[in-house]
């Protein structure tokens, strides 16, 4: 693990019904040895230099309207969507990735799960895309275990987006038993520069070491490491 | 005035939630329900003389997701005024 005393900043980003903000702070902190700034929906600003930004899991404003749609149009995702204009890394997970495509940073759509239940289980990932500071540690096809709780997962795009984002290797992970109805299995996705991936399921909740599996595994600290060490590398 | 949005997905977007209450009809006993799809009804009370290019703009920014769902906009005189 590269040394803490390289200088990284990250914030996480805390809506009304935000509920995995914390965990998220804890996960960044856990990598890269500095705690993450806690920025508040209501602040017009993001704080100066910041490396990275993270939108966390929940149910920001009750899910009103659509899962994330009211997040999107906050002031701090003005800040948000300008900031992954200038290159910074986002990363979106569960309502993050709903907030990220409402706010038109990624393709597509986030629906009800084709089976109409909330999924709460451990679910297995293939690794797509090796190429983006997420994911370039893990070797293709890679399977990774990590937990999902959500009730709108169902990512959708339309065929013509979805042929795009293969043909542009944008699919960072797909689940390989599909647990809500997502075409074409899609659990992440990037954007079109590799800086902003949005991801159902909760990386944030499995970085525990394999001793305590049943606290969700270790598999998404990868996924954390990678970000840190491809940024203080850069 | 009072506007009505009614808001629906797309045609060939899946409809899981009309898909259950569909099933919910069959179990009822009523015969003959060829499909459901369930959207959502906003009513708005805006100034007078809004017009339509700004009632679509608020739809396509945010009443509406434009990658699933269609709108329709429709103005209410008084005598049509919803209870």
């Amino acid at each position: 693990m590269a040394a803490a005393s390289n200088s990284f900043q990250a914030a996480v980003i805390t809506f009304p019904g935000s509920n995995c903000d914390r965990d998220m702070a804890v996960a960044i902190e856990a990598v890269t040895g500095q705690p993450a700034i806690r920025v508040w929906h209501g602040d017009a600003d993001l704080p100066a230099g910041l490396d990275f930004i993270a939108l966390p899991g929940g149910f920001s404003y009750g899910d009103y309207l659509r899962s994330g749609a009211m997040a999107a149009k906050s002031p701090i995702l003005r800040a948000v969507v300008a900031a992954a204009e200038r290159g910074v890394p986002v990363l979106g997970v569960c309502n993050g990735f709903q907030v990220l495509t409402e706010s038109g940073l990624l393709p597509g759509a986030l629906m009800r799960n084709a089976g109409q239940r909330f999924v709460c289980k451990t679910v297995e990932l293939n690794v797509d895309n090796t190429s983006s500071i997420f994911t370039s540690a893990f070797n293709k096809d890679e399977r990774l275990r990590i937990p999902v709780a959500h009730h709108d997962g169902n990512y959708f795009a339309d065929e013509a987006t979805l042929d795009q984002l293969e043909a542009e290797e944008r699919i960072a992970f797909r689940y390989t038993a599909n647990p809500n109805g997502s075409r074409r299995d899609i659990a992440g996705v990037l954007s079109a520069n590799g800086r902003v991936l949005g991801m159902m399921p909760h990386p944030e909740r499995a970085m525990e070491p394999a001793a305590h599996a049943a606290l969700g595994g270790a598999d998404g600290r990868g996924l954390f490491e990678n970000v840190f060490n491809s940024l203080i590398a850069a | 005035m009072k506007v009505r949005i009614l808001v629906r997905l797309k045609p060939g977007v899946l409809d899981p939630q009309g898909r259950a209450v569909h099933h919910s009809l069959d179990s009822l006993g009523f015969e003959g329900v060829e499909d459901v799809r369930i959207g959502r009804m906003i009513e708005m009370d805006v100034a007078d003389g809004t017009s339509d290019e700004t009632l679509t703009k608020m739809c396509e920014k945010l009443l509406a997701n434009m990658v699933i769902e269609d709108f329709a906009i429709e103005k209410l005189d008084g005598a049509k005024e919803p209870a």
